[in-house]
């Protein structure tokens, strides 16, 4: 059974890969508690994908793959940040558009070149790819997003729940939302080496959305996430070097487990109340 | 030294400053034809309880956000403590309408009304002892401390209501403005809450407070004004003497005229 269990990480390549997928899932369930309840998965998954047209134009070029990531998501973030303030068109609607035709874009520039294969990976993953430079960048990003956040914590929270009265100290509301969005464009890009840009959203809101129903207090639900984030990856690495799976999705699919776990354990417990 | 969150360090206050001057406000929202405040002017002397009433639409809320900071105006000047808006943001507090919050979100009562304290710390300092203190004191006053722990969504209107006054009292400030506090309240929660604007008055902190309920206007304030269509309608301070004298209906606003400015 030990054997079993540590067999896969004698490599090298699962040992980084490992790593890679606790840091991310960390970052994603701390982050992805607000994304879950500002209600702001949509821009979340948007974000992933306009990346995309970022990561390609890196790649043709020989750059880094993370910083034509990073600049597409920023752009995005601000751009986002931007719109919304304007309140021409609904936020919504604005994400609708921007993050299509960014995606688009992305698949045009893809569908020119030769190798496609590579680029699979950026679509869908492949955790046991990570080099172990990413390694340092996707250590570095959590570090910046969990030190903001915890730095934060206290006017995160309250222009979360109540913008208003936030507004009326003389915060502004606004700003920390574009700030949230910077956050969440750095960690979208550390995600979609573990799970691609297509999934990526999924570890954001899957498993604090999980964590959501079993808590009412918002470090405690970051934590739980965080708990479920990381028991998923690990199961998503040894489904997919036993069963021979695509990482990425073995994952997904390991945190919506946990999710109707969760939601199980939610119904049973308000039953219980009420009963 | 705090990072204060807007930037400016807290100003001294002015003697014998009036608790809010507002002369010639003109507030519009972007597309709409008309002001929703015409030239409004007021002053406040400081230790009163005064009521804003009006039909919805009317401007109360708008009235109280702008003096808050949350709307600017296009024209005419406010005053706070003889303070521009924004100068001493710990002076003024505003407490916003029930459906403002969130409140599914995953805080407990007793650290919403920690919140309170926030303007006084700024960013990176966090609440210690004596803030908590003061937190759970005023929990005690508004009958509440047995709700401190509890997930804000499962109280009450009346205990929503009291929680954010609880933040508001928090906040020390000198100037309150509450945005029916009264709305979704039952009797208990009102009482309580008609005490607290009573200890202000004794503190010599002002409250103005937009309010859909007409019935004990006189018992629980000491000046009514009213609004329609943006612009003040009717202004009357109430006597002592008169209190005893309480109507027995609720009466309407036109009913409740006796001086029209």
């Amino acid at each position: 059974m030990i054997n079993w269990l540590l067999e896969p990480f004698s490599f090298t390549f699962m040992r980084i890969g490992l790593v890679a997928a606790i840091l991310v899932s960390i970052t994603c369930a701390a982050l992805g508690s607000y994304v879950v309840l500002r209600r702001m998965a949509f821009i979340g998954d948007a974000l992933a994908h306009t990346v995309l047209p970022g990561l390609v134009v890196a790649f043709l070029n020989g750059w880094n793959l993370f910083g034509g990531a990073i600049a597409a998501g920023l752009l995005t973030a601000l751009g986002i940040g931007w719109v919304s303030r304007r309140g021409v068109v609904r936020e919504d609607t604005a994400i609708g558009v921007l993050f299509t035709a960014m995606f688009a874009l992305g698949i045009l520039m893809m569908s020119r070149m030769n190798s496609f294969r590579d680029l699979s990976h950026i679509l869908f993953g492949n955790v046991l790819g990570v080099r172990l430079g990413d390694l340092y960048i996707t250590a570095a990003i959590a570090v910046g997003v969990l030190l903001t956040l915890a730095l934060l914590h206290k006017e995160l929270e309250l222009t979360s729940y109540d913008p208003t009265y936030a507004e009326g100290i003389g915060l502004r509301a606004d700003r920390l939302r574009t700030l949230l969005l910077i956050l969440l464009a750095f960690t979208v890009v550390s995600c979609i080496q573990i799970v691609g840009v297509v999934l990526t959203s999924a570890l954001l809101v899957t498993p604090a959305a999980a964590a959501a129903m079993l808590t009412n207090r918002l470090p405690r639900m970051m934590l739980l996430a965080a708990a479920i984030a990381i028991s998923s990856s690990v199961i998503g690495l040894y489904a997919s070097y036993y069963a021979n799976v695509a990482s990425g999705a073995a994952i997904v699919l390991a945190c919506t487990g946990s999710f109707f776990l969760a939601w199980v354990a939610h119904m049973l417990r308000t039953r219980v109340v009420r009963g | 030294m705090a990072f204060t969150y807007s930037g400016r360090h807290h100003v001294h206050p002015i003697a014998n400053a009036l608790a809010l001057e507002l002369e010639q406000l003109v507030v519009n929202y972007p597309g709409s034809p008309e002001p929703a405040l015409d030239h409004v002017s007021l002053k406040l002397a400081s230790g009163l309880r005064v009521a804003l009433v009006g039909a919805n639409g009317s401007g109360k809320s708008t009235l109280l956000k702008t003096v808050a900071g949350l709307l600017h105006p296009q024209a005419g000047t406010i005053r706070i403590y003889g303070h521009p808006v924004g100068a001493c943001h710990h002076r003024v507090t505003y407490l916003p309408q029930r459906g403002d919050v969130d409140w599914r979100f995953p805080v407990s009562v007793k650290q919403m009304v920690l919140a309170g304290r926030y303007v006084h710390l700024g960013w990176l300092r966090r609440p210690g002892p004596k803030d908590q203190a003061m937190v759970m004191e005023v929990l005690e006053r508004l009958g509440l401390s047995e709700l401190a722990e509890r997930q804000i969504s499962q109280l009450s209107g009346g205990q929503q209501q009291r929680a954010l006054l609880a933040r508001a009292l928090v906040q020390e400030a000198d100037l309150l403005l509450l945005d029916e506090p009264l709305s979704a309240v039952d009797a208990p929660s009102r009482a309580i809450i008609a005490g607290v604007l009573a200890d202000l008055r004794s503190e010599n902190r002002t409250a103005l407070v937009a309010t859909h309920h007409l019935d004990r206007l006189d018992d629980e304030f000491d000046r009514v004004i009213s609004l329609e269509n943006g612009s003040l309608q009717t202004d009357r301070v109430i006597e002592e003497a008169g209190r005893r004298l309480a109507p027995a209906r609720a009466p309407r606003y036109d009913q409740l005229v006796t001086r029209t400015i």
